[in-house]
């Protein structure tokens, strides 16, 4: 049955490479899904998959959303009562988590347990952001997860970030990447999964995670 | 483990690419999407997508272009040249860029780059740093393509620009750029070492060895290139492979 799949506009920079790559992913897997970028809270309601980007600030990407008539409720509804497939990318997986510390304190969604922190290197000459590609790494419970069974060990994917997310339970940890100390890479939790990395910016790697996310049936 | 970036550069004027690649049965080797198309099944990390002339000719960067080149990119497209205005780097964005370089107007107005980093995040503001040597262990910011001194020295500079809210500084020797020479080593490492966030290193790669060098002498976290990959000398998975084997961690493709 084709789907509608939701990609969620509410401000945080251009969606369009992410619609692209949704779009050329479905194709990928012979999929008739159709593709929407939207800010119109009763489309994400009714949407059979989900997609939160994010690009910026951990507060002013919750600002965004919270300025769009109910699409707060709309997310929750589709996501949590509906158990539609979810997926965050980048601050749009951060939002997540429970409380967000860039520029002030933030309350995120509460889905995933834990915090999104300052990346501190530990190591001296590492930049800030950690930008570029970097390998992902699978835990135990990310190898078990049929979304991500197209992920091969080597596999690089696109980063860009100064804050990461923190999880307090680790088996909501999906795969991580080394920069300095071990960052959380994916998350994932019921019918709920976040990337911290940009699969729109992550080539082939990239494309084959939006094609077994839109296969998923959690 | 971070990857060091190899990232291409097109130079395109009045929206064609002056220096492009020439492959045989290429239709149209001056088209940026033809090029940006190669470049992404190629494998390159990132696309730079410099309008060279838009700065000195006062004029807007050509929006329709970058958003056709931004359509062939499914990697992180940086686009530069004439952005004077915060507004302009909403449209590139909204056009397709996913970072956005400026140069002069920074230059001339530093406050400039905290109030783009403030409306759009650090992430997608590069900052272009022209720097031409002026005694030793000593360079200076130069606008205009080389031509015009500013009296300001570059690593200074570039600490403000870091401080301000940039994310990435693209440092380009005007002593190299266009000799295949290599990078200025003691310039790209004079300003990685001073700055925290990565530094793009530019002017001057001629052979794969100068790739390497700029990681491994000038610390930079990225190289660019032009030439080496347009005229067809190396293939970005040569560049890859050499760099690789020099004991440098790069995603090979």
């Amino acid at each position: 049955m084709a789907e509608t799949i939701a990609i969620i506009d509410y401000g945080a920079g251009n969606l369009h490479s992410a619609e692209k790559t949704v779009v050329r992913a479905a194709a990928d897997a012979g999929l008739d899904h159709r593709v929407i970028v939207t800010s119109d809270a009763k489309t994400v309601r009714r949407a059979d998959r989900v997609v939160l980007p994010g690009v910026g600030a951990f507060g002013a990407c919750r600002q965004g959303l919270a300025a769009i008539p109910g699409m707060q409720e709309a997310l929750k509804e589709a996501v949590i009562e509906n158990a539609a497939p979810f997926l965050g990318i980048c601050v749009g997986m951060q939002l997540m988590a429970d409380r967000g510390f860039e520029h002030g304190d933030h309350e995120g969604f509460g889905w995933i347990a834990g915090d999104v922190t300052a990346i501190k290197p530990q190591a001296a000459g590492l930049k800030i952001p950690h930008m570029g590609w970097n390998e992902i790494v699978l835990t135990d419970n990310g190898r078990r997860h049929p979304a991500l069974k197209g992920l091969a060990p080597g596999d690089h994917a696109y980063f860009v970030h100064s804050y990461h997310l923190v999880t307090q339970n680790m088996s909501q940890k999906l795969a991580y990447t080394e920069y300095g100390h071990p960052i959380t890479a994916i998350v994932g939790w019921d019918n709920l999964l976040g990337f911290q990395f940009h699969p729109e910016k992550s080539q082939a790697v990239g494309r084959r995670l939006i094609t077994a996310f839109l296969q998923w049936k959690p | 483990m971070l990857k060091a970036r190899v990232i291409p550069c097109l130079d395109v004027k009045d929206g064609r690419v002056v220096k492009g690649i020439n492959f045989v049965g290429l239709r149209d080797a001056g088209d940026p999407v033809e090029q940006a198309k190669i470049y992404d099944a190629a494998g390159a990390d990132e696309l730079c997508f410099l309008d060279i002339t838009a700065s000195t000719d006062g004029r807007d960067i050509l929006y329709d272009v970058v958003q056709r080149t931004a359509e062939a990119c499914f990697m992180p497209l940086t686009v530069g040249g004439g952005v004077r205005r915060v507004e302009d780097v909403g449209r590139l964005l909204r056009a397709g860029a996913d970072k956005v370089s400026v140069m002069t107007a920074a230059v001339k107005n530093p406050s400039l780059i905290a109030d783009m980093a403030e409306k759009y995040g650090s992430q997608c503001i590069v900052v272009a740093v022209d720097a031409k040597q002026i005694a030793p262990g000593k360079w200076q910011v130069f606008t205009h393509g080389g031509r015009t001194a500013t009296g300001i020295d570059a690593a200074e500079y570039a600490k403000q620009a870091a401080s301000l809210g940039a994310g990435e500084i693209l440092l380009t020797s005007m002593d190299r750029d266009g000799t295949r020479d290599g990078f200025d080593l003691a310039l790209t490492r004079q300003i990685a070492d001073q700055v925290r966030i990565p530094v793009v290193a530019s002017g001057g790669a001629g052979t794969l060895d100068h790739l390497v060098a700029g990681v491994k002498e000038g610390h930079a976290s990225a190289v660019l290139a032009a030439s080496i990959f347009h005229f067809g000398d190396y293939s970005i998975a040569e560049a890859k492979r050499h760099m690789a084997l020099s004991g440098i961690p790069v995603r090979e493709i």
